[in-house]
């Protein structure tokens, strides 16, 4: 057989010519190179352009970070360590780290509570967050509110258990009445839940010292403890108003769509510092005469309005993005208004807008800031206020605004890659 | 066959108030809105009785009182004895100045950082990432106080001073001091008005280029040159009239004189540092939005495009851009509303927006909470529905034409 080949091709390989390796420019770091950085003469350009600005600001600030003082009593003292060369003076972080996280009036002595109730936050937040959690923890997600109330203002523990209690009960009530129609399940839930709170009450005033924690008033919360109380409270608040009031626009009821268009229109349009001003101002004179209020209650109300009728719009958007075909399908199976939106229409929309409200709730985050311009002692407030105020630490600007912007998008940063998460996870079509 | 009939017609009966679905409705909207005139008159009997306790009534008067305070930013005349309303519309006559301001910049800042963002440049791409990352994630009060600070550290005037001066003016005609930014002014001489109507001329010269170009394109498919036509209509008359007329417009450039600098126009510090703030902040923003409405244009439209034999340029032009532009713009637009309610954050830095003259000062000074307050929300929320009217009108012109 060779030979008739031998006589008839002039030439065939017998074997495949060994793998050559591709060629030099086409390899490794230096294809990488021309591939990414310095395609084109307009890409090189632009390529030493971005070094150049990385240089600007590593010369800026690494000497700035590495040399910087971190164990020193005041400015003057870290001027002198440093002895004129460039660097931070961080010791401010440290001696005022306290201050920075709690606020200054605190007590001292209480500092583990928020600690311990910024812990169980995690564990409370797990099973809401990742479904691989196993469900028994919702349990603590259920308890969380209570034991973080009485962790961070103290007092007794029957007032709190008594509000759990209440919030029990009324669920009771309200599985025992679903059957007959949502109203009245909602209704009876609302009563009962009312009453064992009423009674537990006068539990409360008999016993002020059972399992007593030393009680903290809220004017002396402060740091970054209050942006974070602001911020969860103000969210979870927040997001079932959301809900009744993007259903209440969404409504076929002219007056209620009114009443929640005017409210959602109304609060969007004013900053929120206006309504902080209110707050702050206003809020006294609309409540009973000899009734008061502290601010930060006030604040919570006012801010909880604020992110509601934002997150009102989102889930509206949710509501609007699904299909009518869902609406029809959950009429044409007999369920009345309730059943479909708690069983077909409410999953599908609030699983559109998650995205949505965590932005929303990543905006409110970054704008509990505000209070601190009604004068409020929260992180910003406290470096404005008295760290900045005081002899010790006049002008170290950058160190403090550095440490609070850093906080700040650490706890961003990381809601807003959850939420990306979230969303491939939940992505259920086909793309 | 069956034939449904109506049930037979029954009188009325209470309990149908709840149980039926036709009356239902009625039903909770009369109880909704009972429950809100009762929220509504116990909270006004609430401010009235707290006013007369008080000895206070709601009043306006005190807008025609004498402000007695002074403000360095402003753009109308105003001087201490003027009023607290002349003192507000100098604060929201700065307010509009400063989100306008912010809105220019902010969307030249965003668009560039979105474009540059999609970059196939690996190092371009991930800086404008991390530039995006930083600002979203930080709040802008942080940022204006950062900045504040960043501004207020610039050299002061007397550093500009002698033979070693410490500082230099940029180019000799913008000096950063801590003081505030002193750029060169315009002096209008005789003539000017001529000026200004040969370029409104000659900017109407363009359009009509413009015009006429695409009737060619459309009547005989023949393409114009765009651009170095209409920068010669726009350019040469006015550049031939302003030596003609003898140069009527000056530039007055600014000198030191004494302890501070003269002449030029000065900008003053807390207006930059909100200014820079507010564009650096919104500009993260608008990048994502620019970003994304990129991406929103499916790459077969790309292709398509290209398979029809159009060039880069006009691809972009012509396909991607217009419907990019209508994810893009009404995020635009909220942001731009976004500017102008974060822009009540003057008051961090010391700029005398409407939030700090009305809400601040004149708060303060006269103990009118209710009135101040609500002027100016009253003020914002015009500002609010006037811009969503401009957003609805924009959306109603581009929304895709559906049967």
């Amino acid at each position: 057989m060779s030979d008739t080949h031998a006589q008839s091709v002039p030439f065939v390989r017998e074997s495949f010519i060994p793998e050559a390796p591709p060629p030099e420019t086409d390899t490794g770091v230096v294809a990488w190179l021309r591939k990414n950085l310095f395609s084109t003469w307009a890409y090189a350009l632009l390529t030493i352009a971005a070094l150049y600005v990385i240089y600007v600001i590593l010369a800026g600030v690494l000497p700035w970070l590495l040399n910087g003082v971190w164990n020193a009593d005041s400015i003057q003292q870290c001027r002198e360590i440093l002895a004129g060369e460039r660097g931070g003076c961080f010791a401010v972080l440290t001696e005022r780290w306290n201050q920075l996280l709690f606020g200054f009036s605190y007590p001292t002595e209480a500092y583990w509570r928020p600690t311990l109730a910024f812990a169980l936050l995690f564990v409370a937040a797990a099973p809401v967050l990742f479904t691989s959690v196993p469900r028994i923890l919702l349990v603590a997600t259920l308890l969380y509110p209570f034991a973080a109330y009485w962790l961070l203002w103290g007092g007794t523990i029957l007032a709190p258990l008594v509000g759990l209690l209440g919030v029990i009960g009324g669920y009771l009530v309200y599985r025992r009445l679903i059957d007959r129609s949502f109203a009245y399940g909602l209704l009876g839930g609302i009563v009962a839940a009312a009453a064992i709170m009423w009674l537990g009450g006068f539990v409360v005033a008999d016993q002020p010292r059972f399992l007593s924690l030393l009680p903290v008033q809220s004017r002396d919360m402060g740091g970054f403890m209050l942006n974070m109380l602001l911020g969860v409270i103000c969210v979870s608040l927040s997001l079932p108003i959301g809900i009744l009031l993007a259903l209440g626009r969404q409504s076929s009821l002219p007056i209620i769509k009114w009443i929640c268009v005017v409210f959602i229109e109304f609060v969007r349009g004013v900053p929120l510092i206006t309504l902080l001003f209110v707050a702050n101002v206003v809020l006294a004179y609309f409540l009973p005469p000899g009734t008061t209020f502290d601010l930060i209650l006030r604040v919570i109300i006012m801010i909880t309005m604020f992110a509601s009728a934002y997150i009102a719009e989102v889930i509206r958007g949710g509501l609007a993005a699904l299909p009518r075909g869902q609406y029809e399908a959950a009429d044409s199976l007999g369920l009345d208004y309730a059943q479909a939106m708690r069983l077909v229409i409410l999953p599908q929309a609030l699983k559109i807008s998650i995205p949505g409200i965590v932005n929303v709730a990543v905006g409110l985050f970054k704008d509990t800031t505000l209070v601190s311009i009604i004068s409020m002692f929260d992180l910003v407030g406290m470096i404005r206020g008295p760290i900045l105020a005081s002899t010790d630490w006049g002008g170290v600007y950058w160190e403090l605004f550095g440490f609070a912007a850093l906080l700040f998008f650490v706890v961003c940063y990381g809601i807003s890659q959850y939420s990306q998460w979230l969303e491939r996870r939940l992505a259920t079509d086909h793309r | 066959m069956a034939i449904h009939t109506d049930p037979p017609a029954s009188g009325f009966r209470p309990s149908m108030l709840i149980n039926d679905t036709r009356y239902r409705g009625l039903t909770f909207q009369f109880i909704a809105l009972v429950l809100l005139i009762f929220a509504i008159a116990y909270l006004v009997s609430n401010l009235f009785g707290n006013l007369a306790a008080a000895g206070l009534n709601i009043s306006y008067d005190f807008l025609g009182e004498s402000a007695g305070y002074d403000i360095n930013q402003r753009l109308i005349p105003y001087d201490s004895q003027s009023t607290h309303l002349r003192a507000a519309m100098v604060g929201l006559l700065n307010t509009l100045l400063v989100a306008f301001l912010a809105c220019i910049t902010a969307t030249l800042l965003g668009v560039i950082a979105g474009i540059l963002r999609l970059s196939k440049n690996w190092l371009v791409s991930r800086l404008m990432s991390i530039y995006v990352e930083a600002f979203r994630n930080v709040p802008v009060l942080i940022w204006i106080l950062i900045i504040g600070t960043m501004v207020q550290q610039l050299p002061q005037p007397n550093a500009f001073r002698g033979e070693n001066a410490s500082a230099s003016m940029l180019f000799d005609a913008v000096a950063l001091t801590n003081r505030g930014i002193y750029i060169p002014g315009p002096v209008f001489g005789a003539g000017w008005t001529i000026l200004l109507v040969v370029a409104l001329l000659s900017v109407a010269g363009v359009v009509a280029y413009r015009r006429f170009a695409l009737k060619r394109l459309y009547d005989t498919g023949r393409i114009l040159p765009l651009v170095w036509p209409s920068l010669l209509i726009l350019l040469v008359p006015s550049v031939l009239a302003f030596f003609i007329l003898g140069r009527p417009v000056t530039l007055d450039y600014p000198v030191l004189r004494g302890f501070n600098f003269g002449g030029g126009v000065q900008i003053g510090v807390p207006l930059i540092a909100l200014w820079l703030a507010l564009s650096v902040y919104t500009g993260a923003f608008i990048a994502e939005n620019v970003r994304a409405g990129i991406l929103a244009v499916n790459r077969g439209q790309t292709e398509a495009a290209a398979s029809l034999g159009l060039r880069p340029r006009r691809i972009m032009n012509l396909v991607i851009l217009p419907q990019a532009l209508r994810v893009i713009i009404p995020p635009l637009i909220s942001q731009y509303l976004n500017i102008t309610k974060n822009s009540s954050l003057a008051i961090a830095v010391g700029y005398a927006d409407i939030t700090a003259t009305l809400g601040g000062i004149t708060l303060n000074q006269t103990g009118r909470a209710i009135e101040t307050v609500l002027l100016l929300m009253l003020f914002y929320l015009i500002i609010s529905l006037a811009i969503s009217a401009v957003m609805n009108l924009y959306n109603s012109s581009v929304a895709l034409k559906e049967r």
